[in-house]
């Protein structure tokens, strides 16, 4: 994510321990990044309050969940009262994009010695903007570096989101309206933005414009099952498109 | 089960259907390339459907966004994509831009 992708080059390229490694990564969490996403968790925990769910409902949900794009499918799923097949379906569809990061960054974390099971709880942390810090930083580093640095990077932003949750919840009802409409309005936007940052291989915009024009449309055709299907049906085509780009341009 | 049940139902459903996906990436992460023809589809997936979700939630909102107008959503849409490419590409600054605006757009 380019928020953190674009900070300078200066880094030093090994610390001294793994704890030096881990506390590098509270430094490098606890700047621009957790004051984003803790916004954008503001801006969910208002949502939560809005909806009428409870402040166990929105910290539950941050700690066990942890990836907004999905928490918010799930709450608004609750709120217009889609079947809970399609809550699961949805879900995990939005959240499918965490098994190719997982695949792609595990390796990189291994270091010899460790049990596996230390693996499977580090993945719990990966979201995407711990992510992008870690596929920056990580490969310079000396492997047994590369998981302490991760997990309090991205520990920190958990600790992040479910201050900006509680923060935001509370808010919702204390402050005034227009400023609780603004915070709702925060999430939209900051994902939006979040992928505008990184259009570099073209499936990319090919998928969010087929997206972005067939999400509203099926949402009033099929209100449970439109979130899915826009997902399903509009990411082939794009997955299509850009390999029939990719054989015209190999047979010229 | 009744209807107060629901939302934590949903909620334990969505635990599930998150970890899923980390679990399975663990298990997984010595078996297939993060490279190629199925992660690429995947990918194009998951894109496709977050672009969906977030032209839903600005065009279509359910709850009190609904409240704003289109076009005024649009403006702020519009002024923070404006800030944040002006920002060199600065989510914070993006995301404070298109917020102050709907701020201003509603208060006025």
């Amino acid at each position: 994510m380019p928020d953190a992708a674009d900070q300078p080059d200066d880094y030093p390229s090994a610390y001294a321990s793994p704890r030096a490694a881990a506390l590098g990564g509270l430094r490098d969490a606890c700047a621009a990044p957790a004051l984003v996403l803790g916004a954008s968790y503001v801006g969910f925990g208002s949502l939560v309050r809005e909806s009428g769910l409870g402040l166990a409902w929105g910290l539950g949900s941050t700690v066990g969940a942890w990836a907004l794009p999905g928490q918010i499918v799930a709450l608004e799923m609750v709120m217009v009262g889609g079947s809970l097949a399609a809550l699961f379906l949805a879900v995990a569809a939005t959240n499918f994009r965490l098994l190719p990061m997982t695949v792609s960054l595990v390796p990189m974390l291994r270091a010899p010695g460790r049990p596996s099971w230390i693996y499977y709880l580090a993945a719990h942390l990966i979201a995407v903007t711990g992510w992008a810090m870690a596929m920056l930083r990580c490969p310079g580093l000396p492997p047994d570096q590369r998981l302490p640095y991760f997990a309090a990077a991205s520990g920190s932003l958990w600790v992040a989101s479910l201050s900006g949750t509680l923060l935001g919840f509370l808010a919702a009802g204390s402050v005034p309206h227009v400023v609780s409409l603004a915070l709702l309005f925060l999430n939209p936007l900051y994902f939006l933005l979040v992928f505008l940052g990184d259009l570099r291989q073209r499936w990319r915009p090919i998928a969010l414009a087929i997206g972005f024009v067939m999400g509203p449309l099926l949402h009033l055709a099929m209100p449970s099952w439109g979130l899915v299907v826009t997902g399903l049906v509009g990411g082939s085509a794009a997955f299509a498109l850009d390999r029939s780009l990719t054989a015209l341009r190999g047979r010229r | 089960m009744t209807a107060g049940d629901l939302p934590w139902i949903a909620l334990a459903l969505g635990i599930v259907a998150t970890y899923f996906w980390r679990g399975l990436g663990v298990a997984l992460a010595r078996r297939i390339k993060a490279e190629g023809a199925l992660i690429d589809w995947v990918g194009c997936v998951a894109y496709a459907l977050l672009a969906g979700l977030i032209a839903r939630m600005i065009i279509l909102p359910v709850g009190p966004i609904a409240e704003i107008p289109l076009s005024e959503r649009g403006i702020a849409v519009a002024c923070g994509i404006a800030a944040y490419f002006l920002a060199r590409k600065n989510i914070l600054v993006g995301v404070l831009v298109g917020t102050a605006a709907i701020a201003v757009m509603v208060s006025l």
